[in-house]
């Protein structure tokens, strides 16, 4: 019988621990499959970071570095300075990327540190039971801000790739979400160019996944995937922002 | 015999490191240790390596981390507000089980404090720097020529264990210069490192470097492992110096820079006819408790001299456990005690005050 | 101790208080000795005072941190007050005349006044004043060998300052005949 659906290679046997509607698990699998594609498993070295996705040293097939909160892009600067010919990545989500560890990432994607991050941005730290993030949206009700976030007092959610995009060292920056299969095709290709990026030494690539998190938005898996649609994609358009590969370079 | 070279502290220090093979060195500009990441800056480059100024401390820490995982000699460098602050990142490496090297030149504390030399982050280093049960190999050099060979002591005991090691140095240290020799090049075998994460190739199963134990039980049992680990070194690697300790009546207890102040007080308390003597931690922990030890029952006294308000007297004071008096003086702030201070102290307690 | 030298330079950030120090204590590497160099550093070096320690000793030198020098060299009358009642007795001071008008009063010390600064600029070498002064001290104390202190102002003059050598031996020399 042909097969015509299996597991990366990349990917391990562990059952993920990820919520039912979660995106975690398919964007594990888009980078899983990208290292399969890219023959490169036994040359990686992933960097997972604090949030849900701290187990991700369990899920990868490849060596794994597991960082202190935001810390990751310092990380895996360490590694790639010791190790410039093999592959680097960051899986992080948004409250370490974007709030404690938003120095280490501009400070890495300005150095054009040639490493590939994959940012999970579902506006809401997830782990420790869904507190206000620097990407929750105006209004958005989370357990820090019960009134909805009140833009006076908490500010603005941050749009990454916009800031990432205007640093010299970025090689790219895209946004991408995986609520339908067009939408999962493209954060594929996306994230394979994050990869080859590195390969090619082309500097700091970073792709940010808009991601659901139907636990701590109180909503059923599929009622958060149009909460997604509804809020999260008109706030953080789709598209890629920086691309040195591209005619022109930026979009 | 190689030449005789007279050279700062810090830059000596960073040289010694280039020749241990550290060729990752991570940092951010502080006083006053700049001078080895300065060092470094002019000297990686011509050697292949990497120097790099991080946004922060605690960046340069993590990429500390992030190298060593990858199984080379790293290093960073900072003096104590940055020593702090890189105080997460050690907690990780040490409970990661890495070896690396991190340099404290200490200053004056808390808070911003002051730049002059200090020893008032001994506490930090032997006790709790980071969260978290685990330890450092703490080394305490006071001359510039232990300032070099306690770079290759640090390295191999680290590697050797697993554990993180800090050389515990300050302003007065890393800015004095002395002659100093640098040992002839050895062809080391470069240690094993099955653990490191540099890709699997195929060829072993993949290598994990993580922190994060979820179940008590089995963060216990490698909590435990690590602690055997520390009691080898507690038994193996504890180091101390002795000085004019046959016949001593009263004992100094210094370290570093203040051992050198007390060891010129020891000299003139002897030619006035004090039976004074020396003990000189040289690794601050594991604590040279055998050392004291073997001297508390032929002794009448100890006193502990430091640049702080008193933080190794504790240790002391539990390996003498009330048997004999321990004492203490210090100046603290960045202020360099005076070996005629310290005389006087030693004379008041062999009852000889003028 | 026996045989050692405690050799305190102050003046003003700018007058070359380190790199006397450092020629001082090449000369001890020079002849063999055990040495020590303290700078003071920080904030103050910047145009305000600056101090540097030198220990010249025949054993392993304790505190490097000069409080109670043998020999004062002050550069500034800030620096002198400072440290005049430190110098031990029957100790050293030399005094750049030039720059201080007032005279040490203490008579259980001997001290040297030399229109360092003065002689400096009147034979276009700056920056030497304080070399003069060690070459007095030299001549003094003898507080190495010839050849040391020759050898000194090579070694801590780089290859590529080579123009500076020239000044700085004429000013030791001028120092020793002064």
């Amino acid at each position: 019988m042909a097969v015509v659906f299996e597991k990366p290679k990349a990917l391990s046997d562990v059952p993920f621990h990820y919520c039912p509607g979660c995106t975690h698990g398919i964007v594990h699998r888009l980078v899983a499959e990208v290292i399969d594609e890219l023959g490169v498993e036994g040359n990686t070295v992933g960097v997972a970071s604090v949030g849900c996705s701290v187990f991700a040293y369990n899920y990868f097939n490849c060596d794994m570095v597991q960082a202190a909160h935001g810390r990751a892009p310092a990380v895996a600067t360490g590694l790639k300075r010791a190790l410039p010919d093999n592959v680097i990545f960051t899986y992080q989500g948004d409250g370490d990327l974007a709030a404690i560890g938003m120095a280490e990432t501009v400070h890495a994607a300005t150095r054009g540190e040639n490493i590939t991050v994959i940012f999970i941005n579902n506006a809401i730290y997830g782990m420790t039971g869904g507190q206000m993030a620097p990407t929750s949206l105006p209004g958005q009700v989370t357990q820090t801000s019960p009134y909805g976030r009140d833009v006076k007092t908490a500010g603005y959610p941050i749009r990454v790739c916009e800031l990432l995009s205007t640093l010299s060292g970025t090689a790219l920056a895209q946004r991408v979400t995986v609520d339908n299969v067009a939408h999962v095709r493209e954060a594929k290709k996306a994230i394979k160019k994050g990869f080859e990026n590195q390969i090619n030494k082309r500097g700091y690539s970073i792709i940010e996944v808009v991601s659901t998190c139907p636990t701590n938005w109180g909503l059923s898996p599929a009622e958060a995937v149009n909460w997604l649609r509804d809020n999260m994609l008109p706030y953080y358009p789709l598209g890629v922002y920086k691309d040195v590969t591209a005619e022109g370079g930026q979009q | 015999m190689a030449e005789k070279v007279l050279m700062k502290g810090n830059e000596a220090l960073a040289e010694a490191a280039i020749q241990c093979g550290c060729r990752h060195y991570f940092g951010y500009p502080i006083t006053p240790q700049t001078e080895v990441a300065a060092y470094m800056s002019k000297r990686l480059p011509k050697e292949g390596g990497v120097f790099l100024q991080a946004e922060s401390e605690i960046a340069a820490v993590n990429m500390v981390l992030g190298a060593t995982s990858a199984g080379v000699r790293a290093m960073t460098s900072s003096s104590s507000p940055g020593i702090s602050l890189k105080s997460e990142g050690v907690s990780y490496i040490g409970g990661s089980d890495l070896p690396a090297l991190i340099i404290n030149v200490q200053r004056g504390g808390p808070g911003l404090g002051g730049i002059q030399p200090s020893q008032s982050d001994y506490w930090q280093a032997t006790k709790a720097l980071g969260h978290g049960d685990f330890q450092l190999f703490v080394l305490a050099p006071s001359t510039i020529q232990e300032m070099v060979d306690f770079v290759s002591l640090a390295y191999e005991v680290g590697e050797k264990y697993r554990v993180p090691a800090m050389i515990l140095s300050d302003g007065m240290l890393g800015q004095m210069m002395e002659p100093v020799e640098f040992p002839q090049k050895k062809d080391e075998p470069a240690a094993e490192k099955p653990w490191a994460t540099n890709g699997h190739k195929g060829q072993r199963k993949k290598n994990i470097i993580n922190s994060l134990y979820i179940q008590p039980e089995e963060l216990e049992n490698l909590i435990k492992e690590r602690y055997e680990r520390y009691e080898k070194i507690k038994a193996e690697e504890q180091r101390a110096e002795e000085f004019m300790m046959d016949d001593a009546d009263v004992v100094v207890v210094a370290f570093g820079a203040s051992s050198r102040v007390s060891r010129s007080a020891v000299m003139q308390a002897r030619a006035e006819g004090i039976k004074a003597g020396l003990i000189r931690p040289i690794t601050l922990w594991p604590f040279p408790d055998k050392t004291i030890e073997k001297h508390v029952d032929h002794t009448k006294q100890f006193l502990c001299v430091e640049m702080n308000m008193g933080q190794m007297v504790d240790d002391v004071r539990l390996v003498v456990s009330g048997r004999k008096p321990v004492s203490f003086f210090g100046r603290t702030g960045g202020v360099i005690p005076t070996p005629a201070e310290v005389l006087d102290e030693i004379r008041k307690l062999a009852g000889k005050e003028n | 101790m026996a045989n050692t030298l405690n050799i305190l330079l102050a003046g003003f950030g700018g007058q070359g208080i380190l790199f006397a120090g450092k020629t001082i204590a090449y000369s001890g590497l020079l002849d063999g000795k055990e040495l020590s160099w303290l700078p003071s550093y920080g904030p103050e070096m910047r145009g305000g005072t600056c101090n540097c320690s030198v220990v010249l000793s025949d054993e392993s030198i304790g505190s490097p941190l000069v409080t109670t020098p043998d020999v004062l060299i002050a550069m500034n009358r800030p620096s002198l007050e400072k440290f005049v009642d430190k110098v031990v007795p029957g100790g050293t001071i030399l005094v750049d005349s030039s720059m201080i008008d007032i005279k040490v009063e203490r008579t259980d010390v001997n001290v040297y006044y030399v229109d360092a600064t003065k002689i400096a600029d009147e034979n276009n070498m700056h920056s030497c004043a304080i070399i003069i002064l060690v070459g007095k001290m030299f001549k003094e104390l003898g507080f190495c060998s010839k050849e040391a202190l020759d050898g000194a102002i090579q070694k801590v003059i780089p290859p590529k300052k080579a123009a500076m050598l020239e000044l700085n031996q004429k000013a030791l020399e001028i120092g020793q005949n002064a």
